[in-house]
C-alpha cells in the first residue's frame, strides 16, 4: 500500500514538473560585450523574471567586431536571438536580411511611441512599421578643461564666433610656431564628422540629406560649413588634425582646450586628473542649435513565434520601460529614450548630464548606409583641403559624389 | 552468430597477409600521407576554390549568394581606389624588397666577421622579428606623432628643423610605414644570410687569396653567386610578406585606415575593409582571386629569373 501511495505521489509529482516545464518560455537575449551594459542587462533580466516567473531571459553576448557576423550566422542556422540589439544604422541590413521582425502595433501602439520617446526613434521605422526601440540614447556636447580656459580667463562658448575666440586664447605654441596645446581637437574619425554633417552644414543653411536621404550638402552651405572647420587649423591655427594622434587622447592629456565628444565617452574622461565640464554644442549667429544623436535598439528576432513571441514582446516592453531606463541610465550612463524620464529637473540640472540632454531636443539622426565607409568620406574631405591644398569647393563635391555612390550601393 | 563474426573477422587478416611487403609500405605511406592531404584539401583548396566562386556573386552575408558573372571584377578594374591600393602594394614591394635584403646583406657580411660580443649583437638585431607587429606598429605610430609627444619631432625641433608631418603627409606616409616593416624583418635575413655565408666552404677564399684577388673581387666572383640559393629564397619570402604587408599599415593608422587620402592603403587591407566593415564579401573575394594572382606570378617570375642556369 505504502509503495502505491509513493508511486502515485511521484507519478503525480513528475507530471507537475512537466506541466510547470511545459509553461516556462525560455527567450534569448543578444548584445554586445560591454562590461556596463552586460550589468545592467543581468540587473534588468533578474527584476523581469521575478515579475514573470513563467519566463526565463537567456543574456547571450558577443564581442562587437563580430557581433553581425554571429547574428547573421545564426539565422542562417535557424537559430537567431528572440531579442536581439542592434546600432540604428544597421537596421536597414537587418530588415533586408530578414533578421529582425516589425513591432505588433496592437503591443506597441505608435501614438504612444511618437508622444514618449524622442523623435530620433523614427530612424527605426521602415515604412508603417517600427523594428525596435531603445532604451538609451547618446547626444553631443563640448567638452571643455576648466583649468586650461581660467588660465586664459576665458568662459566657456556659448555660439561658434565664441568658440574661435576661447580657441584662440587657449592655444599654446612654442617658440619655433609647433601647437603644444591645442584650443580645439580636429579628428573628423572621432565625432566631427557628427558635428561637421547635423550641426555644421545645418546651422550654414543647409541640410547633409533630402527627404531621399540623397547627399544635399554639395552647396553653398556645405561649403561654408567645411570652410569653418578647415579654417580652423589653416585660418585660425587652433587646432591641429592628428594632434596627440586622437582628439580623445589629447583632451585627456590635458593638451586641448575643448574637445567635442558623446555621452559614451564620460566614463573615459572621469578619471581626467583636471577639472572639466560640458556645454552644448555652440548655436550659430542667429542662437540655432543642433546636435547628432544615436543609440542601440532592441527588436524581436525573425524566428520569434508563438509563446516565445509574447514573452519576448514582454521583455522588450520592460526594457524600453521608464524603470529599466533609469536603471540602465545607472548603471551606463546612457540618456533614457523617453522623454518624461530623461528630461526630469533633476537630470536637466546635473551640470554633466544636463548638456546633453538638452541636445536631445533638437539632436537629428543620420541615416547610415555603411557608417564607416561614409565617415571615411568626411575624413578624406578634410584631408584634401588640409595635405593637397585642393580647394573647398571640389573637395566638397567629390565628397559628395563618393557619399553618394556608397548610398546607392546601400539601397540596391 | 559465432560463425559468422568468425569470417568477417578473418576476411580482412587474410586480405592483409596477402599483400606483398611492397604493396604493404605504400599503403602504409598512403595512410600518413593521406591526413595532410585531407588536411590541405578541407583547410586550404576547398576554401581556395570557394573563394573563386564567391568572387562571382553579389554575397552580403545577409542576403543569399547571387551569381552575377564578372560584376565585381569590372567594378573593380574601374575604380581607381583599386589602382591606387595596386600601386602602394607594388611601391611596398619595390621598395621593401632590395632595400631590406642589402641591408641585412651587408649587415650580415660584416657581423660574420665580428668576434667580439658577435651572439649578443646578433640577437638585438633579431629581437625585432620576435616583436608583435601591433606592438611594433604602436610604437612607431607614437615616434611618428608631431610635438609634443613625438620622439622624431622632438628631436628634430630641438635642432631648429622644422617638424614633419611623417604619417599625417600623402609623401612622406608610405615611407614612414615601410621603415618599420624593413626593420622588424631584418633580424631573420640576417640570420639566413649568415647561416648562407658559412656555408661557402673556406677553401675557396683561400685559393682565391693565394691566386692574388682582392676583397672586392672575392665578394663579387665567390660569395655572392655561390649564396644565390639563400638569397633566391629570401627575395621570393620578403617578396610574399610585402605583398602581404596588413599589421604595420592597420596598427599605424587606425584612425584613418590606410592613411591619409590611402596613401598607403595596401591590397589586404582593403580587402579586409570591403569584407569586414562593409560585407561586401563577394567584392572582397574577387580582390583577394587579384591578390592571390599577384603573389603567384611574382613568385613564379622570381624563381625563373633567380633560377639555376645548367
Amino acid at each position: 500500500m505504502l509503495t502505491k501511495t509513493t508511486l502515485a505521489g511521484l507519478a503525480a509529482g513528475v507530471s507537475l514538473l512537466a506541466m510547470g516545464s511545459a509553461q516556462a518560455v525560455e527567450i534569448e537575449y543578444w548584445q554586445y560585450v560591454f562590461d556596463s551594459r552586460v550589468q545592467a542587462m543581468d540587473q534588468l533580466i533578474e527584476k523581469f523574471e521575478a515579475a514573470n516567473p513563467d519566463i526565463t531571459v537567456k543574456h547571450t553576448t558577443f564581442p562587437y567586431a563580430d557581433y553581425q557576423t554571429r547574428v547573421v550566422a545564426a539565422k542562417v542556422a535557424g537559430q537567431g536571438p528572440d531579442v536581439v540589439q542592434l546600432f540604428y544604422g544597421w537596421t536597414d541590413q537587418f530588415v533586408n536580411g530578414g533578421l529582425i521582425q516589425p513591432l505588433d502595433p496592437a503591443v506597441f501602439p505608435h501614438a504612444e511611441i511618437e508622444s514618449e520617446f524622442f523623435p530620433i526613434v523614427s530612424a527605426m521605422k521602415r515604412g508603417e512599421d517600427y523594428y525596435g526601440l531603445p532604451t538609451a540614447v547618446r547626444s553631443l556636447a563640448l567638452f571643455y578643461n576648466k583649468a586650461l580656459l581660467d588660465e586664459a580667463g576665458v568662459q566657456p562658448p556659448q555660439n561658434l564666433e565664441e568658440l574661435i575666440a576661447v580657441a584662440k586664447a587657449t592655444t599654446k605654441v612654442d617658440g619655433g610656431g609647433n601647437i603644444t596645446s591645442v584650443g580645439i581637437t580636429m579628428d573628423m574619425a572621432g565625432q566631427d564628422h557628427q558635428w561637421w554633417r547635423e550641426v555644421l552644414v545645418r546651422q550654414n543653411g543647409g541640410v547633409p540629406y533630402d527627404e531621399e536621404g540623397n547627399v544635399a550638402y554639395n552647396n553653398e552651405a556645405g561649403a561654408a560649413a567645411l570652410k569653418f572647420y578647415t579654417d580652423l587649423q589653416t585660418e585660425h591655427k587652433v587646432g591641429q588634425t592628428g594632434f596627440m594622434d586622437e582628439g580623445q587622447a589629447a583632451f585627456r592629456a590635458g593638451l586641448a582646450a575643448m574637445t567635442i565628444d558623446g555621452t559614451f565617452r564620460l566614463g573615459a574622461f572621469e578619471g581626467n586628473p583636471f577639472e572639466w565640464g560640458v556645454v552644448e554644442l555652440p548655436a550659430d549667429a542667429n542662437g540655432m542649435r543642433s546636435n547628432y544623436s544615436s543609440y542601440f535598439a532592441n527588436a524581436i528576432g525573425a524566428t520569434a513565434e508563438g509563446e516565445e513571441l509574447e514573452a519576448a514582446q514582454k521583455f522588450l516592453q520592460y526594457i524600453s520601460s521608464p524603470e529599466a531606463m533609469e536603471i540602465w541610465l545607472d548603471e551606463v550612463g546612457e540618456l533614457p529614450a523617453r522623454r518624461s524620464v530623461a528630461l526630469t529637473e533633476e537630470n536637466l540640472a546635473d551640470p554633466i548630464l544636463g548638456p546633453f540632454l538638452k541636445g536631445l531636443e533638437y539632436a537629428q539622426t543620420t541615416r547610415f548606409y555603411d557608417e564607416a565607409a561614409q565617415r571615411q568620406t568626411t575624413i578624406d574631405m578634410v584631408n584634401r583641403v588640409l595635405l593637397e591644398n585642393q580647394s573647398v569647393e571640389d573637395s566638397l563635391a567629390q565628397a559628395a559624389q563618393a557619399e553618394q555612390a556608397i548610398i546607392d550601393q546601400g539601397r540596391q | 552468430m559465432t560463425t559468422v563474426s568468425a569470417i568477417s573477422q578473418a576476411g580482412p587478416v587474410r586480405f592483409w597477409d596477402r599483400l606483398n611487403i611492397g604493396t604493404k609500405r605504400v599503403i602504409w605511406a598512403w595512410g600518413f600521407l593521406a591526413l595532410p592531404i585531407i588536411f590541405y584539401s578541407v583547410i586550404r583548396f576547398y576554401p581556395t576554390f570557394q573563394a573563386f566562386w564567391l568572387s562571382l556573386t553579389n554575397w552580403d552575408l545577409l542576403r543569399p549568394a547571387q551569381f552575377i558573372g564578372f560584376a565585381n571584377y569590372q567594378k573593380m578594374f574601374a575604380d581607381p581606389l583599386f589602382w591606387k591600393v595596386f600601386q602602394n602594394t607594388f611601391l611596398y614591394l619595390i621598395i621593401g624588397t632590395p632595400l631590406s635584403l642589402a641591408i641585412s646583406f651587408v649587415i650580415a657580411f660584416y657581423l660574420d666577421r665580428v668576434r667580439f660580443m658577435h651572439g649578443f649583437i646578433r640577437a638585438l638585431y633579431f629581437l625585432p622579428f620576435l616583436t608583435t607587429a601591433a606592438a611594433m606598429g604602436w610604437v612607431w605610430r607614437w615616434f611618428y606623432q608631431p610635438v609634443p609627444i613625438g620622439v622624431i619631432n622632438g628631436f628634430l625641433s630641438t635642432f631648429g628643423i622644422p617638424q614633419q608631418p611623417f604619417l599625417r603627409s600623402v609623401d612622406q606616409a608610405l615611407i614612414s610605414i615601410l621603415i618599420p616593416a624593413i626593420w622588424a624583418g631584418l633580424g631573420f635575413q640576417i640570420i639566413i644570410f649568415m647561416a648562407g655565408l658559412r656555408a661557402i666552404p673556406n677553401t675557396f677564399y683561400e685559393a682565391a687569396r693565394i691566386d692574388g684577388l682582392g676583397e672586392w673581387a672575392i665578394l663579387r666572383k665567390i660569395t655572392v653567386p655561390l649564396l644565390k640559393p639563400t638569397t633566391v629564397f629570401l627575395v621570393v619570402f620578403s617578396s610574399i610578406g610585402f605583398l602581404r604587408i596588413f599589421d604595420q599599415v592597420y596598427n599605424m593608422t587606425t584612425n584613418d585606415p590606410g592613411g591619409p587620402l590611402n596613401s598607403t592603403k595596401p591590397l589586404v587591407l582593403m580587402i579586409y575593409q570591403t569584407a569586414f566593415s562593409s560585407y561586401q564579401m563577394g567584392y572582397a573575394a574577387a580582390q583577394t582571386v587579384v591578390l592571390f594572382t599577384i603573389l603567384l606570378v611574382v613568385s613564379l617570375l622570381q624563381l625563373y629569373v633567380l633560377r639555376e642556369k645548367q
